[in-house]
């Protein structure tokens, strides 16, 4: 489904990913774990096609295209879905005509009829219930005035009306204490499905204890250094990231 | 300037025809002013960044045999009309034979200036037409003076509530030659009444035109006013929109400017606040592309004492468009514990658009609160990108975000027909690229 192949970028000149491959089936979840500072969130950046960044090597296959030839929206059109770290507020524009319109440019993009009212507020029904969200902050403005967790998850339910091929997780799990953590996590876990990858990135490993992956790698300065299932995050949570980075920067120095 | 010459043959002819009476006395004043100070251009300050001189480079018709239809009116009637009085100018002249008042004449009397001028409201006419502030004083406004002519004079009676709102449709018919109008309405709220007026222009035609308004306003005490101008004109429809509202007694004044298509567009909104106690609300929304240029100036004079005076002005420039804003406070010696405040803030989206904005308090009085401040911004590259990321492509991510940011002047615009009207302009407006 996807297939990153050696990907450098840059940002101001500064090159932050120096090499990364990655491929991701139908149906997988992937943990991006690593430090802070170690490519995390550019990684997630230059997959949902943030201008800033620059490409300077390697490629991207998502769904057989060229993914780095697409814009933005049609990456969001083709099933790509950022789930962003921190949501942006957006005053004077109501959540439910901004999701309605975001369905219905993927329909058209797709060929498909636009949902009528009447289908359109079934489906956001049934997403509600499924992510555990209030009516209230759907009839609200864009993220505008919402705590850390209501944020969050307003992103995951973006996640289920716009039903994405693949979904990227940047650090959802940030600044979300437990409870709101595990109404997020249980989001996620019922959107799984065999056609439907996941990418998380996140920087702790208790999001991985709701959300359980299949891979999981550890990304360190621009470079994934080590890949592994679900134990790997385990003994990372138990040695710390210092147990892969001394070896890696012993490695460098020799 | 051949128009020089035109305006002299034309006015002589008009003060020919009446040669006597308050409005030919008026007109003569105007005359003699006009003739003085001329059209303003750059070097008056006022006028800096607006060039109203060369709309007099075309030879304009005034007061000719036009004729519209009822099928012209049908077509520019605004939501609502069913329930509204509507009042009709070709040309800068009320056609009362066009015209629908649906209010009864123990609410809302209308009637055309001259017959005002003469008959039982005739004082009325004489204490406050060319009366309405220190600021008629520049040559443009001198020129409408100078050919008062077929105006109209609308009073709501005291303690009356008419619950027919009333329109006002400024047509001008450029089919054949440049247009070039100036209406003149005189317009008294009576004490403890209330009164909701609109204002929209058309111009017919593809010729230039030229709409110089001047709208004058009374307010009495305990009275209530909103008034609404829409302009989304052709792009060669020019004018300059006088509106002055005296404040005379205690009252409260709400008004709303929303700007779209039109060539150089020049609003002056001055609000004399001559009681105490007075409450005033102006919004304003400027929404410009291609060529169009929209200079609001405001002025609130604060005479009195405990006066309250809120202003919010916003604006995007596109294209080579250009916007002016100017809000002056005055806060003269006696208006002790006034409070006014004003923002304007504006959006620039192309390199070659331009917008001056400039704010401007003259206080006299020491125990006052007054603030200002105004930005000019882009649109939010974070907002940009989150709607992108969910598909809606960078066209229709920039309409969502500039109709969020034009909402908070529209929702100023109280009755429903008219404001979902405007909501629906701006997104055709903003959606045409």
């Amino acid at each position: 489904m996807l297939s990153v192949k050696n990907i450098h970028a840059n940002i101001d000149g500064r090159e932050i990913l120096k090499g990364i491959n990655l491929d991701i089936k139908p149906g997988e979840v992937h943990a991006i774990m690593g430090p802070n500072g170690s490519g995390k969130s550019t990684l997630a950046s230059v997959l949902a096609g943030r201008e800033e960044y620059e490409v300077t090597e390697g490629s991207v296959s998502f769904l057989g295209k060229d993914l780095l030839e697409l814009s933005t929206e049609d990456r969001a059109r083709e099933g790509l879905f950022l789930a962003f770290q921190y949501p942006v507020e957006i005053p004077g524009v109501s959540t439910t005509n901004f999701i309605k319109a975001a369905v219905n440019e993927k329909r058209k993009y797709l060929g498909q009829e636009p949902l009528d009212a009447v289908a359109f507020l079934k489906m956001m029904k049934e997403k509600m219930a499924l992510v555990e969200i209030d009516q209230r902050l759907l009839s609200r403005s864009i993220n505008e005035g919402f705590s850390g967790g209501e944020k969050k998850r307003n992103e995951v339910f973006q996640m289920a009306m716009l039903e994405p091929k693949l979904a990227i997780m940047d650090e959802t799990d940030s600044g979300l204490d437990i409870d709101a953590l595990r109404i997020v996590a249980n989001g996620i876990n019922k959107l799984r499905s065999p056609d439907r990858a996941v990418l998380l990135i996140t920087h702790y490993q208790r999001l991985l204890d709701y959300i359980q992956p299949d891979y999981v790698h550890v990304l360190y300065n621009g470079r994934i250094v080590k890949s592994g299932t679900k134990e790997l995050a385990l003994e990372l949570e138990e040695k710390g990231y210092d147990f892969i980075t001394d070896e890696v920067d012993l490695a460098a120095n020799q | 300037m051949n128009n020089i010459t035109y305006f002299k043959d034309q006015f002589e002819q008009l003060q020919e025809a009446n040669p006597k009476g308050t409005i030919a006395d008026l007109r003569k004043h105007g005359f003699d002013a006009f003739t003085k100070d001329g059209v303003p251009t750059y070097r008056d300050e006022d006028w800096k960044y607006t060039n109203v001189s060369s709309l007099f480079d075309k030879e304009y018709q005034m007061a000719e045999n036009s004729e519209i239809t009822l099928t012209d009116v049908n077509a520019i009637r605004l939501p609502g009309y069913k329930q509204a009085n509507e009042l009709v100018f070709l040309n800068g002249r009320f056609i009362p034979n066009l015209s629908t008042i649906r209010s009864g004449s123990t609410d809302l009397i209308v009637l055309p200036l001259e017959e005002a001028a003469k008959g039982e409201y005739k004082d009325i006419v004489a204490a406050h037409l060319n009366q309405s502030s220190n600021y008629l004083n520049d040559g443009i406004h001198a020129l409408n003076t100078s050919f008062i002519d077929g105006g109209v004079f609308v009073h709501v009676l005291k303690g009356k509530e008419p619950e027919h709102p009333v329109y006002c449709y400024h047509i001008l018919d450029a089919r054949q030659n440049p247009a070039l109008a100036q209406p003149r309405s005189l317009i008294l709220v009576d004490e403890s009444s209330k009164l909701q007026l609109t204002e929209s222009y058309t111009t017919l035609g593809t010729e230039d035109s030229f709409n110089n308004q001047v709208i004058e306003v009374v307010v009495k005490e305990n009275a209530y006013m909103e008034y609404y101008k829409i302009q989304n004109d052709a792009a060669n429809a020019n004018q300059v929109s006088s509106t002055h509202i005296r404040q005379i007694g205690r009252s409260y004044v709400h008004t709303v400017t929303i700007t779209l298509n039109g060539g150089i567009v020049r609003n002056n909104m001055n609000l004399v606040l001559d009681a105490a106690g007075n409450e005033t609300h102006l919004y304003g929304l400027y929404l410009l592309k291609g060529k169009s240029h929209a200079d609001n100036h405001t002025l609130i004079d604060n005479l009195k004492p405990n006066c309250f005076s809120n202003q919010l002005y916003k604006g995007i420039a596109d294209d080579t468009s250009t916007a002016v804003f100017n809000g002056r406070i005055m806060v003269q010696p006696d208006a002790q514990k006034t409070n006014a405040y004003q923002s304007n803030k504006n959006i620039l989206l192309s390199e070659n658009a331009t917008i001056n904005t400039k704010p401007q308090l003259e206080i006299f009085a020491d125990d006052v609160k007054c603030s200002h401040g105004c930005t000019i911004g882009q649109l939010d590259e974070e907002a940009m990108f989150y709607l992108k990321a969910r598909g809606i492509p960078k066209e229709s991510a920039e309409v969502l975000l500039l109709q969020a940011f034009a909402a908070d002047i529209v929702d100023q615009i109280k009755p429903e027909p008219l404001r979902s009207y405007v909501s629906k302009l701006i997104y055709e407006h903003l959606a045409i690229q």
